[in-house]
């Protein structure tokens, strides 16, 4: 089921990243981004496009990078057409995964474990140097508050939810790979939002018009999230600093963590909708969630729901309890520090949903 | 075999079995026993260490070997190593039950025998607790070539005197005895429950370990059977033996204690320090019996073993010279400035005289010498607005010559009740006439007055007492009231007549009028009984008029010389060294349990001459003693003091016109107030009449002392006092004070970041320990402005030592020459020292230190926000700055500020310092401590404000 498609005339090889037609550029190298249809994965492309490197985007659905891209587009579960996606590239960066708070164990090990597997070794075989692995900072994070910890080491058995224990093992086996000619990072960039977020922002504005969004023991939960530009960086920087990064799982963060119902209050703002004024304590979210969770589940199956449930015990974890991080050693081995602040992010979040410019 | 696997904490490695023939009387000879011990050596020897000495420990009774754990933890890893041997004494622990029953001579042979077969030949430190500290003294008396210090937790060697502790006596009792401590585990259970805070359960298994049945308990009866309570026991002549040997120890001691003991209570710390004039004392507030399992005693223990000798005796002849102050113009010369290294850079050995010639050993004047001069001055010195003894009858006056006078018959009369040189003496008398007296007269005795004050609240007040342990309590009713309440120490001594039953009731053992007069009547010609002060009807002679008039005070001086020569020789003789105790001082208890703080005569010498210095306050200055340690001083720097009629436990009380009336009666020229004091004499300014407008006008000098006080208040306070200068000094009770500013040196400091407190007062060095990005703190000073760190001062001063609390001294002297205050600030170009904040509330952002008071200054531009905090959230290193805000209109709960002002604060905040604050909070109240009502209590909060962002339900600060 490989669908190479490439766009305009031109053969397929000739924009190739390796091929002749190949834009010429001194510093670029040849790039595979896979999940370049997601708002992380489209903003890496484009990144890398600008910064003059050559890039290839994997992915079931088209994705919006621009003409310069070349796309391969397909699943992670079909070996045939990530042998093709990885071929004449000298680094991937990967994020496609199926990031859901429900689903069935089994979608995510194929997807995320199998997928991973499937990718690495392509992209090993294919003499590809380095690869960025793109996980969650959720893969170490057991349902303790987080205050200024470290990464930590990723943990399949005790990180909660479907989607963090599947990408706990990935990262694992992913780190396993590195040595000094196949490097591997990993880079856990926490709760990313920005224009065009789908996962967090519209999520919130559409529940919070509709009055369904409470703050949980009074939204005092320091966290911490990641502007998309910041996260797209560096995702974008480790790749310079392989050197450094290889072999390590680094957290990324705006390093300025702010309490949930302050951040949820803010897009509400930006978004010109009412922030959420009533509060339900943590534990009750929690209780409710596990219970909403396993329905949706159970009904999801049935083909009963499409949506995603309006409460699940990670989301109310996620809300309910702080999780920040020690941010000195991610910009000491990458170099880099976030450009956008918070506040400069909700003032281009408003602009966006004011429609003036973005 | 023991058990495996061994106890919590324990490697099995230390545990070990030697048979050892033993020499004890009670054994037939050619006995020998298995000793079973915790020891590191074969362990240090695998590993090719050489050890510095061996560290012999004793348990008591009924713990054994295991409580001595963490010492053989750290041993091997502290920078100089030690072996350490930690026995379990026959017929305990997992020592072989030997049948007989082994007194405390055969205990002390035991010992020998042991350290004789396992070949330690020294240098050999003992470590005891309980009743092993008398058997691990026995031993050292008993092997002093070997013997190169001790050490000595919660344990006593003499009970005479004293009587039993109760807990001890129940045990003893035959009705209890063998039931309580053989047949049944209570007295095992009962001595585990004395933990602070209570034991994990896998320890407590461990210490019942070896004790599971009453067979093999015998030896915890016996042990308890065995105590020597008085002469008639039959191991009496040893212990007074042990008791009377550690006299002539010449080795260092440390003894580390746990006050909250219900059987060796700070009696035998008492007791012990007496024996043990060199130890170095650390007592643990909030710890017990069981010290070793309450706090980490093995980190303070190898830092004192490692300690250089001369570095750990705190008397300023001892000090080492300030460390250089480092800048970059003289970095390279540097290497010539330095000061030879302390002498005695080896571990405790011996221990050098504490005397010798200091760097601050400069003429020395003593506090009583100006009063001595002026004996036949018929001018005021101390007026009392409202008389303690007869209150509402109008102001009472002392001349020169009758202080003086006052000041003799009360040293004498303190003398002929025992009070001797050296013996602590507790004041809690209101000032005023009273308390000037006895503080004069205990100076002169060389007792060392402690100081206490009523704002710690009476349990703060009753640890810091029982902390100080005082000989002698001289109070008022309301202190004998507490006094019997918390049970503190002391002979007590009423400052007023009090009728017999109250006498009974609060164990009252003499008052000041019986001691007044017992002395005077041994002097002639009998004295003026109103000169005696309370008890006896006021004298309100007015300042014109004085009662004695020169000739007969000179008169009286010379009498008592011939007449009473023993009397006289004994209270005015030389007077105390310089270098001897003079008062003990308490901190003010808002960073943890208040701390007893030692001056010397010298450094209390040096106090007076520095404001005198400072502040122009020469001979012929009178003034307003509104604010008590300075006011305190007037009659030593010569100067005419008045005490205002307010209750000074409660500064808020002084009233403008009662400040005006005291200005009045003795045309005062300058005043002593606090920030709290001078408010209320504002909001009370209505009324003044012209005549007290007139008083204050003559003001040359106005002192805000105690706390910070705001700008606009003291611009304020100036059109009280026009013709004033206005000052607010900076200090802690540590050094008071460290540096002074004016009105209008606040005026032209500006804004910066912190509080610009001035330049350093006469004799005093400031400087700054540099704050490395973890919160550490550097030991090389500099003066080079802009550098924020600890501030540092030196001068002559500055507090000899803390009392009781070894580590804390080690501590605040760690930059050698220099006192650490633990706030934190920077100097500017100008010289001027801006404080910042206490070390404790400095924020380790991710991107380097911040401290809080800019931050929090700028929090405060805000129209709606009365008062903010700026404290640090998360691990040292990566925290973020989190603001809590009181505001005008008090938040209904805490929780996160409404949107907009959250914003508009973390903007103005952004702005001024840099600080990207987290989150900001508001609180109905915030949290400031009771003393000053003014310093926020930054701690809390910052835990507060970690639980609260942590998620969860928010509760109240």
């Amino acid at each position: 089921m490989t669908k190479n498609e490439p766009v305009g005339d031109s053969p397929a090889a000739d924009r190739s990243p390796l091929g002749a037609g190949a834009p010429p550029s001194t510093t670029g190298r040849a790039v595979l981004v896979t999940g370049a249809s997601g708002m992380l994965g489209g903003a890496v492309a484009r990144l890398l496009l600008d910064q003059g490197h050559r890039v290839r985007t994997f992915q079931r659905r088209p994705a919006d990078v621009g003409p310069a891209a070349e796309t391969v587009l397909g699943s992670l579960t079909d070996p045939d057409a990530v042998a093709q996606a990885v071929h004449g590239v000298q680094a991937v960066i990967h994020l496609a995964a199926k990031v859901s708070f429900t689903g069935e164990w089994s979608e995510f090990v194929a997807t995320n474990i199998g997928g991973t597997k499937t990718l690495l070794a392509a992209a090993k075989s294919a003499g590809v140097r380095d690869v960025v692995f793109v996980s969650s900072p959720s893969v170490a994070h057991f349902g303790e508050a987080i205050a200024g910890a470290g990464a930590g080491t990723a943990d399949p058995e005790r990180a909660h939810g479907n989607y963090a224990r599947s990408k706990a093992a990935a990262e694992l086996l992913a780190l396993a790979e590195d040595s000094p000619g196949f490097r591997v990072a990993a880079i856990r960039p926490h709760v990313v939002w920005g224009p065009g977020d789908t996962q967090l922002v519209e999520r919130v504005v559409a529940r919070a018009q509709a009055g369904r969004l409470p703050l949980l023991d009074n939204g005092a939960a320091l966290i911490d999230t990641t502007y998309i530009d910041n996260a797209a960086a560096a995702i974008v920087r480790a790749l310079d600093r392989m050197d450094q990064a290889h072999g390590q799982a680094l957290v990324v963060t705006n390093g300025q963590p702010r309490p949930v119902g302050e951040l949820i209050a803010g897009i509400c703002a930006a978004a010109g909708v009412k922030a959420p004024a009533w509060s339900v304590p943590g534990w009750l979210a929690r209780g409710a969630g596990s219970v909403i969770e396993r329905a949706w589940t159970a009904a999801g199956k049935r083909g009963l729901v499409k949506d995603e449930p309006p409460m699940t015990r990670f989301l109310a974890e996620q809300l309910s309890t702080a999780h920040w991080f020690d941010q000195r050693r991610t910009r000491e081995v990458l170099d880099w520090r976030p450009d956008v602040s918070i506040e400069d992010g909700l003032r281009r979040l408003a602009a966006h949903y004011s429609g003036t410019t973005s | 075999m023991v058990a495996k696997p061994l106890w919590p904490g324990v490697d099995p490695a230390w545990s070990r079995r030697v048979r050892v023939p033993s020499t004890a009387a009670v054994d037939p000879a050619g006995t020998a026993i298995t000793w079973h011990l915790l020891d590191n050596g074969p362990q240090l020897a695998e590993r090719g260490i050489e050890p510095v000495g061996t560290l012999l420990c004793v348990h008591g009774n009924p713990t054994w070997s295991y409580l001595w754990r963490t010492l053989l933890a750290a041993a091997g890893d502290a920078a100089a190593p030690w072996r350490v041997v930690a026995v379990d004494q026959l017929d305990m622990g997992f020592s072989e039950r030997t049948g007989r029953f082994r007194r405390l001579e055969d205990r002390i042979t035991d010992l020998g025998d042991l350290t004789a077969e396992l070949g330690i030949t020294g240098p050999v430190v003992t470590v005891g607790h309980d009743w092993g500290g008398v058997i691990s003294l026995g031993w050292a008396t008993r092997h002093r070539k070997q013997l190169s210090g001790v050490v000595l937790t919660n344990t006593a060697v003499h009970p005479a005197g004293f009587g039993l502790p109760a807990p001890l006596k129940l045990a003893l009792h035959p009705a209890v005895h063998q039931w309580g401590t053989t047949t049944s585990a209570a007295f095992l259970r009962v001595t585990h429950a004395l933990a602070h805070p209570p034991l994990e359960k896998d320890v407590k298994d461990a210490f019942m370990a070896p004790y599971r049945h009453a067979a093999r308990r015998t030896g915890v009866g016996n042990f308890v059977a065995d105590i020597p309570a008085d002469e008639g026991t039959p191991s009496w002549g040893t212990l007074i033996e042990v008791a009377e040997g550690i006299r002539t120890l010449d080795v260092p001691a440390l003894i580390m204690w746990g006050p909250k003991d219900p059987v060796f209570s700070d009696r035998y710390l008492r007791d012990l320090m007496d024996r043990l004039p060199q130890a170095d004392v650390h007592r643990f507030e909030g710890a017990g019996h069981l010290l070793p399992e309450d706090r980490d005693i093995a980190t303070p223990l190898f830092t004192w073993l490692s300690t250089p000798v001369a570095d750990q005796a705190t008397a300023p002849g001892d000090r080492p010279k300030a460390a250089p102050v480092v800048d970059q113009a003289s970095a390279s010369e540097r290497v010539e400035t330095q000061v030879d290294p302390a002498p005695g850079d080896r571990p405790k050995a011996a221990r050098p005289a504490r005397r010798s010639v200091g760097t601050h050993a400069q003429a020395f004047r003593p506090m009583l010498a100006e009063l001595d001069e002026r004996r036949t001055d018929d001018s005021p010195a101390v007026v009392d607005m409202a008389p303690l003894a007869a209150p509402g009858a109008g102001p009472r006056t002392l001349t020169w010559a009758e202080l003086a006078g006052q000041v003799d018959l009360l040293a004498d009369g303190l003398a002929g009740i025992g009070v001797k040189a050296g013996d602590r003496i507790n004041l809690l008398v209101p000032p005023g006439i009273e308390l000037t007296s006895l503080i004069y007269a205990c100076l002169k005795l060389g007792a060392v007055i402690v100081v206490a004050d009523a704002g710690l609240g009476p349990a703060g007040l009753s640890r810091a007492i029982k902390g100080a342990g005082p000989k002698f309590i001289v109070g008022i009713e309301r202190a004998f009231v507490a006094a019997r309440l918390f049970n503190w120490p002391g002979q007590r001594i009423s400052v007023t007549d009090l009728g017999e039953a109250k006498r009974k009731l609060y164990r009252i053992a003499h008052t000041v009028p019986e001691l007044v007069e017992a002395a005077a009547a041994n002097s002639a010609p009998p004295l003026d009984r109103s000169l005696l002060g309370a008890g006896a009807p006021p004298s309100t002679t007015d300042v014109s008029a004085p009662v004695v008039d020169q000739a007969s005070a000179s008169e009286r001086v010379e009498t008592r010389v011939e007449t009473h020569p023993e009397t006289f020789v004994e209270t005015s003789g030389p007077g105390p060294d310089p270098d001897d105790d003079a008062a003990i001082l308490f901190t003010s208890g808002s960073t943890g349990p208040a701390k007893g703080v030692v001056y010397t005569h010298r450094q209390l010498a040096a106090m007076r001459d520095t404001l005198k210095d400072t502040y122009g306050l020469e001979a012929g200055t009178s003034l307003v003693a509104g604010f008590a340690p300075f006011a305190l001083l007037g009659p030593a720097l010569g100067a005419t003091s008045v005490t205002p009629d307010m209750d000074v436990t409660a500064p808020k009380t002084l009233t403008a016109a009662a400040l005006a009336d005291a200005a009045a009666a003795v045309h005062a020229t300058a005043v002593f107030a606090s920030p709290a004091a001078l408010t209320n004499v504002l909001a009370t300014a209505d009324g003044l009449t012209d005549e007290h407008r007139v008083a204050l006008s003559s003001v040359k000098l106005l002192l805000s002392a105690g706390a910070p006080i705001p700008e606009p208040l003291l611009a304020k306070v100036q059109s009280l006092v026009p013709s004033a200068t206005l000052h607010t000094p900076y200090g802690m009770t540590e050094a008071l004070p460290v540096t002074d500013i004016s009105l209008d040196g606040i005026r032209a400091a500006g804004s910066g970041n912190g509080v610009c407190v001035g330049t350093p007062v006469s004799g005093a060095t400031v400087a700054i320990a540099p704050v490395a990005a973890d919160g550490s703190v550097s030991d090389q000073p500099t003066t080079n402005p802009g550098v924020t760190g600890e501030i540092l001062v030196s001068a002559p001063h500055v507090k000899d030592r803390y009392d009781g609390l070894w580590i804390t001294q080690q501590h605040s002297a760690s930059v050698p020459g220099w006192h650490r205050t633990g706030d934190v600030g920077h100097l500017d170009a100008e010289g001027r020292l801006w404080v910042e904040g206490r070390l404790a509330h400095i924020i380790t952002t991710a991107s380097g230190v911040a401290t809080p008071v800019a931050a929090e200054q700028a929090a405060e531009t805000h129209d709606v926000v009365r008062l903010a905090a700026v404290v640090g959230v998360g691990p040292v290193g990566a925290q973020v700055p989190v603001a809590v805000l009181e505001t005008l209109a008090p938040a209904a709960r805490p929780g996160t500020a409404p949107r907009a002002l959250g914003e508009e604060v973390r903007a103005a905040v952004v702005r001024s310092t840099g600080l990207d604050l987290a989150a900001v909070l508001v609180v109905p109240e915030l949290p400031t401590d009771i003393r000053h009502n003014s310093k926020i209590d930054r701690a809390g909060l910052a835990d507060w404000a970690t639980r609260s962002l942590a998620g969860g339900r928010i509760r109240k600060p």
